[in-house]
């Protein structure tokens, strides 16, 4: 049928000839990779006040509004160390094993949560989507933006954790910013991927908990890495130090604690930090880019 | 998102063939539904039979909303789209809009179609000016805009009047201001094509009144209307064309009044 209608009684076209003479464009089709960034730099404004609008919205049902944002760490990391650090015991060899427990604990959190959420960053929004045309990747890039506000008020508390326990302040520190950076890369291009994923799957919701789970103990957030290379066959503990969140996890311990032990050298951290967060940044944005004339089908 | 607006256009070349806008295709779109099986297929024991045996899972279901769908709009022309409830009316507009993918077949448009409807989420926890800046920005405006046009909208939805409700959360607003309000944000914008949604059904008489101003004053920026609404009436007075969809196919297509002739003795006879 295509091809024999015509779609103006005058001029006898075909309506891809018709639509082909007057630069009429398909509708809802995919931007180029160039042109959508262009588009989200246009939308960052949008990006950045979604972002605060669901934070926002978030916390305006509990009395203590944002002052969650600094207790929910704070509570996460007083039952972890009572369970850890006080009945289990698996502190080790560490010598300040709350600040190492804790660090792993938040760095670990930051990207549990982009997953999680952007897992559902497009089917939870099919309203939104469905309304409206905006480049489809601001609502994952907004997801991870707003839970790098929640690791900075992470990192306030910390900081006081690692401060109380008698840590001193060294130029090392410095190094905080760019973990972090490189971590955030990482987790964005994590989170863009895992939306188009969640988008495709709906169980992928119902197994992302498991999967983050046996990946925090692969991870070394609860206890010292070098267990690894106490129980593990030699080429398991590898394939495990550079697994990308213990890399994160230790470039974190090593910028802000003095004795922490570490399972790799600092080069070889910095080196797998940088790839990771590259190999996932790069790779993530171009796979969410791949789906997205098809996001609103949901 | 560059904002080409073509109201000083003319309708035709100077050959005097018509510009078309949107050019539909033999499109079919299709609607993917999960978890909405016959009774009995929900259960745990169910799920892992089909695990065991590799049946099809029954828990997907397909919904042809459009069948096969073919028609071109001009410059200048406001089309209405009647049809019965699930006629798949709302969803040829979102394909329109380039929201929704098509199976089959193809759309063309002449720059990006607006879908103007009274359905776009927003958030209920946020304040109704929080909700006007992200509705804003959402539609692609940029910052200095939106602190341009944020009082006039207020204004024009009209949910300060019976004092300042703007400051409240959307959640504390009755169905009609949150309409409302959403209505006035989509039509803060200027449109090329302009696809509106039973829109004009928002509110109450006087509210009604003003949005048909609005809408009126829309169409003679944009270069095509669509609306689609079950007051036949808004129908008659605001569009020349009209189309027909029962079942996602077109019953008819041609002249407002004929169409809707036809349209009211078939709804009257069942």
């Amino acid at each position: 049928m295509a091809g024999t209608t015509v779609a103006d009684p005058g001029s006898g076209l075909t309506p891809a000839e018709l639509a082909a003479r007057h630069g009429l464009t398909v509708a809802g089709q995919r931007p180029s990779l160039p042109a959508y960034i262009r588009q989200l730099w246009a939308y960052r404004n949008f990006i950045g006040s979604y972002a605060n609008a669901r934070v926002v919205a978030s916390f305006s049902s509990s009395r203590l509004g944002r002052l969650w944002q600094v207790l929910t760490p704070l509570t996460n990391a007083a039952v972890y160390y009572l369970i850890f650090g006080v009945v289990l015991n698996t502190r080790g060899n560490v010598p300040n094993f709350i600040a190492y427990l804790c660090t792993g604990l938040f760095v670990f959190i930051y990207t549990q949560t982009v997953v999680s959420n952007g897992v559902q960053a497009i089917t939870s929004n099919l309203g939104l989507i469905r309304a409206l045309n905006f480049p489809r990747a601001a609502l994952p890039i907004s997801m991870t933006i707003i839970q790098l506000q929640n690791l900075l008020a992470s990192m306030l508390v910390l900081i006081g954790i690692v401060l109380v326990t008698g840590e001193p302040i060294t130029a090392e520190w410095l190094l905080v910013g760019p973990a972090l950076l490189l971590q955030s890369v990482f987790n964005l291009g994590l989170g863009l991927a895992f939306a188009r994923l969640g988008s495709k799957l709906p169980d992928l919701k119902q197994v992302m908990p498991f999967v983050m789970r046996t990946w925090m103990y692969g991870s070394a957030v609860l206890y010292s890495a070098d267990l690894f290379a106490r129980h593990l066959p030699e080429w398991a503990a590898r394939l495990l130090h550079a697994n990308p969140m213990l890399v994160y996890i230790e470039l974190m311990r090593d910028a802000l604690l003095a004795e922490a032990p570490l399972a790799s050298s600092s080069l070889a951290l910095w080196t797998l930090g940088v790839g990771w967060a590259l190999l996932f940044g790069v790779g993530g944005f171009v796979y969410f880019w791949l789906g997205e004339q098809e996001y609103g089908r949901g | 998102m560059a904002e080409v607006t073509s109201t000083a256009e003319a309708t035709a070349t100077t050959t005097g063939e018509r510009i078309p806008t949107i050019v539909v295709d033999d499109v079919h779109v299709i609607y993917r539904v999960y978890g909405a099986g016959t009774p009995g297929t929900g259960s745990p024991v169910a799920s892992l039979r089909r695990l065991v045996t590799g049946a099809r899972p029954g828990r997907v279901r397909e919904v042809h909303a459009i069948k096969g769908v073919s028609f071109t709009s001009y410059r200048g022309e406001a089309i209405g789209l009647i049809g019965s409830n699930g006629s798949g009316k709302s969803t040829m507009l979102r394909a329109i809009a380039g929201l929704l993918p098509v199976d089959r077949g193809a759309i063309y448009t002449m720059g990006q179609p607006s879908l103007l409807g009274v359905n776009a989420a927003l958030m209920n926890d946020l304040t109704g000016e929080r909700n006007v800046e992200l509705g804003c920005l959402a539609m692609g405006m940029s910052k200095a805009d939106v602190r341009r046009l944020t009082p006039s909208i207020i204004e024009f939805s009209g949910i300060n009047d019976r004092g300042d409700f703007a400051s409240l959360p959307m959640r504390t607003y009755s169905s009609g201001m949150a309409a409302r309000l959403r209505f006035a944000i989509a039509a803060a914008k200027r449109h090329d094509v302009l696809l509106i949604d039973e829109a004009l059904a928002t509110g109450d008489a006087r509210f009604r009144r003003r949005s048909e101003k609005r809408v009126r004053e829309l169409r003679g920026e944009a270069g095509t209307v669509f609306l689609v609404s079950h007051t036949i009436n808004s129908i008659r007075d605001t569009c020349e064309r009209s189309i027909w969809l029962e079942s996602g196919v077109i019953r008819m297509d041609g002249p407002t009044d004929d169409v809707v002739k036809e349209y009211e003795s078939f709804m009257n006879s069942k």
